[in-house]
């Protein structure tokens, strides 16, 4: 099939960049979407001009790195699929397909279709773990956990840490991300210990990279890739609220960070 | 030169506790004096980081990706081996270790497998406390499944994504470093090579992705935890970033490099579907537990697969092994499926593909049951084929997976070069010939956790503090170096791409030295190789510079690598004259089509050392004993 591309075309974090058209044929209907972009690129370097720069790695739709806005939504069309998981059937000759890097406050563009998600990582620095030293585990089997408790999880485990939440979200919000953290720990007896800490100090650190808070949009679970629920979001609040007055909170929480929405309006 | 592996005497079950015990301590006021450079924070990495910052090191780690939490070990399907005997199915530590010396053919390094075994345990314990969420039951305890190659109920797992979870557990131990301040870790940083001081690893030169800066590090001892070169086929399993450059170059040091042509081939992958294609998908062969593998008994029969009455398909796993059938390890497997579609019996486009058929388990289980076990796998398979495998069966064939070959290293996982430590796929040890499922995960995690925090102390306490000083001249010449290299290849200026040479490669490997070998595929890999090789350095083209993110000058250097390493790889698939796990010589063989190993000659470990240049590398030899299992025909009829 022949496609008309939009793409995003920047240098540099401070550069203004641009979509920039570019045709293109003998697309088949079996590639994935990076396999059309590579096609694309080959064409470019065997032309002496520089390719498109796009993160990716695994292509399998688990390592998270793939970070693509097609038409205007993070991921592109197909539910729970990333870019790297899209295949070019999902498309028809002659569409037009615009492509954008993830767009939010929090992540600042490298190049291209990169962005720094360096912010997210700086969350789960801030207590996305069970302080545990090597070693002084005891046997597996002694922590007993309900098959429910264990399963849900699981399913908030699943995150990849892609950003397509936050970068669906009006706010630039990064909830889904830290809701998926608090509620694999706040579901697992081990975690219990340090859970007020835990989702006072994610959430500060969320405040403070930029990124805003949720109004109940529901955009992020639409384009998880993982289909993670906003049901966890609901638990990350219950979870703060039962933080309130604890000697765990910081000072710097006046209280009124869940309902701030975007912080640059 | 013989090679000695510098295992402890003794009954092997105290072993690495009677090793312990003799090995030096660092006190912990000390311990922050001394420096670690861990590059790659996959499993092994960031489990090793995790814990040298618990006790105190001050830790540098380096990552390609833009976050740790995406090094490959994340696309880890199945589970992770443990010798608990939850299942009380008659498993042991023994057991495993034993089942692990055979799966490899007998050729990996018994202490080291034996101390794997054990170790295994503790790593279950480690990665529950860490909130690691395996499967229950609804009696809160821990579920087992069985994988690929054993007769007992040992794999834990995660859904099918037990390798994202175990990583995120360790990556998360390191982050809870990285806070206290122990860990510094650098994103988007590739290390280009490796600095010696006197004959010592201590430093490393890396390329900053994002501005093309190349710094210099100076450690006290260096951590090599960089995975597996699978890709040197191009196409293959592993993420596309995945490459040998580290340990290749750390080869170009003097580090030896053990076994190169051992890879496994995994049987259960996606089929390629076209010339762009540019990875394959692997789907976790715990499928294999409940999905029948067969092809038509008529060559070129191509009816749709619901339409072949049963009679005239042919179950060849269950037909050559009884005992195993579809459960037959790796390599047996995809050599079968490699035989029937060289037959002509293969399925599917470009007939390269064998079905695996879920439809007798649907009419026992049920489809709900089938889609609570595989669901996440059977929508993988359909956003990739387009196909329902609910309704007709997938199509799977063999693809280049994980390697069994690394860098050299003793029983305290270090190499050659005194200083340098190598962790997880990136050494050699455990697996011998072929590595069994669910035992990856497991070796990289005991590497990082319980192995490599023991046995750098004992280094590092003999090796003293801060000899490392990054006005030594070595540092300057090292990045010197770094920064020739990469001007040559800008320099270039042709006409083909880096994928391109790579594509090229990827076929010749795939040819010649793939699922089976001979003399003249691999004399002719030697021959075909270093053509293109030369045709890389004259014909290469990368547009941009150096001074900013460059994608295809990061491609461009690792092909470079892949191009060298192909030919030692091949030499040494030449030199090991018999049929072991992975490495199957079509010269040695079986009526039947089974490997025959050659114990008398070929139970050793073949470590390469680099002479410069192209010259022929010299090989040094760490004879295999075996006192503990004895070696015999690996049979799973």
């Amino acid at each position: 099939m022949k496609l008309i591309l939009f793409i995003w075309r920047q240098q540099g974090a401070d550069d203004p960049g641009k979509l920039v058209r570019y045709d293109t044929s003998e697309i088949s209907a079996e590639m994935s979407f990076l396999e059309m972009l590579d096609v694309v690129n080959e064409g470019l370097v065997k032309d002496g001009k520089e390719p498109i720069a796009f993160d990716h790695d695994c292509r399998e739709g688990i390592c998270g790195t793939c970070s693509q806005v097609i038409n205007g939504v993070p991921h592109g069309p197909q539910e729970r699929t990333t870019v790297c998981q899209l295949h070019m059937r999902q498309f028809k000759d002659g569409d037009k397909i615009y492509i954008e890097p993830w767009r939010a406050r929090a992540f600042p563009i490298v190049k291209d279709l990169i962005v720094d998600r360096s912010s997210l990582e700086r969350v789960m620095q801030a207590g996305g773990y069970i302080s545990v030293h090597t070693g002084c585990a005891p046997d597996a089997n002694s922590i007993l956990i309900r098959r429910e408790d264990a399963e849900t999880a699981m399913d908030a485990a699943e995150c990849i840490g892609c950003g397509a939440c936050v970068a669906a979200c009006p706010n630039g919000s990064a909830m889904l991300f830290t809701a998926a953290k608090v509620t694999q720990f706040a579901s697992l007896p081990q975690g219990q210990t340090e859970a007020k800490h835990r989702v006072c100090m994610m959430t500060e650190v969320m405040k403070h990279e930029g990124f805003g808070s949720c109004t109940n949009h529901y955009e992020c679970q639409a384009v998880c890739p993982k289909g993670l629920k906003t049901s966890f979001i609901a638990r990350l609040n219950r979870e703060f609220l039962k933080a309130l007055d604890s000697p765990e909170m910081p000072e710097s929480f006046s209280g009124g960070f869940l309902n701030r929405g975007n912080p640059s309006r | 030169m013989i090679l000695d592996g510098r295992a402890p005497i003794g009954p092997i079950e105290t072993q690495w506790e009677r090793h312990c015990r003799d090995l030096k301590l660092i006190n912990p006021a000390n311990r922050r004096k001394y420096k670690i450079i861990v590059v790659g924070t996959g499993l092994a990495g960031a489990s090793a980081a995790a814990t040298l910052g618990e006790l105190g090191y001050n830790v540098e780690t380096f990552c390609y990706q833009d976050s740790p939490r995406r090094a490959h070990s994340v696309a880890a399907q199945g589970g992770i081996n443990a010798a608990k005997n939850y299942t009380g199915d008659g498993d042991s530590v023994y057991r495993l270790f034993h089942d692990t010396v055979k799966g490899g053919d007998f050729r990996s390094r018994e202490a080291n497998v034996y101390r794997l075994a054990a170790l295994s345990n503790n790593i279950i314990d480690q990665c529950v406390a860490q909130g690691v969420p395996f499967a229950r039951d609804y009696a809160g305890y821990l579920e087992n499944r069985s994988f690929g190659g054993a007769q007992v109920s040992r794999t834990f797992f995660a859904k099918g994504q037990t390798g994202q979870q175990l990583l995120l557990g360790a990556y998360s131990a390191m982050l809870r470093q990285i806070r206290a301040g122990n860990v510094r870790h650098h994103s988007r940083a590739e290390m280009l090579d490796i600095v010696l001081l006197e004959g010592e690893a201590k430093g490393i030169i890396t390329r900053d992705m994002v501005t093309g800066e190349i710094r210099t590090h100076a450690a006290d001892a260096v951590c090599l935890c960089t995975g597996g070169y699978a890709n040197v086929y191009y196409l293959s399993t592993n993420a596309m970033g995945c490459n040998v450059t580290a340990a290749y170059r750390a080869y170009k040091k003097g580090a030896y490099f053990a076994n190169p042509c051992y890879t496994q081939i995994h049987p259960t992958c996606i089929p390629v579907s076209g010339d762009y294609q540019s990875k394959l998908t692997l789907m976790s062969e715990s499928l294999r537990n409940d999905g029948r593998v067969w092809v038509p008994i008529k060559k070129g029969d191509n009816r749709p697969a619901g339409e072949i009455p049963v009679v005239e398909r042919d179950y060849y796993l269950e037909r050559k092994y009884p005992a195993f059938g579809n459960l037959a390890p790796r390599d047996i497997s995809s050599r079968s499926a490699k035989e029937v579609c060289d037959e002509g019996r293969g399925v599917g486009p470009g007939g390269r593909g064998v079905y695996l058929d879920f439809a007798d388990s649907v009419r026992r289980l049920g489809e709900n049951s089938v889609r609570q076990k595989y669901g996440n796998l059977f929508e993988m398979y359909e956003r990739i084929t387009g196909e329902n495998a609910y309704a007709q069966p997938m199509r799977i064939y063999p693809a280049p997976h994980y390697t069994m070959g690394g860098l050299w290293v003793d029983y305290n996982l270090q190499s050659n070069i005194p200083g340098l430590f190598v962790l997880g796929e990136a050494n050699f040890s455990d697996h011998g010939a072929n590595r069994l499922g669910a035992s990856a995960l497991m070796q990289g995690l005991a590497d990082g956790y319980f192995i490599i925090p023991h046995t750098i102390a004992n280094y590092l306490a003999v090796s003293g503090p801060g000899k490392a000083d990054l006005d030594n001249p070595e540092f300057a010449k090292a990045r010197e170096d770094v920064n020739t290299f990469i001007a040559k290849i800008l320099a270039i200026q042709g006409r083909r791409t880096a994928n391109d040479f790579h594509a090229a490669l990827g076929k010749i490997m795939w040819e010649h030295v793939g699922m089976s070998r001979s003399e003249k595929s691999l004399k002719t890999a030697l021959r075909l190789i270093p053509e293109l090789r030369e045709q890389f350095w004259e014909d290469l083209k990368v547009p941009g510079g150096n001074a900013d993110l460059n994608q295809e000058l990061e491609k461009a250097g690792r092909v470079a690598d892949f191009l060298d390493f192909a030919e030692l790889m091949t030499r040494d698939a030449l030199s090991r004259d018999e049929s072991c796990g992975g490495h199957f010589r079509e010269e040695h063989q079986t009526v039947e089509g089974e490997a025959v190993r050659d114990d008398e000659t070929s139970s050793h470990v073949s470590a390469w050392e680099f002479r410069g240049g192209h010259e022929i590398p010299e090989m040094h030899k760490e004879p295999l004993v075996f006192e503990n299992i004895k070696p015999a025909v690996r049979s799973y009829k």
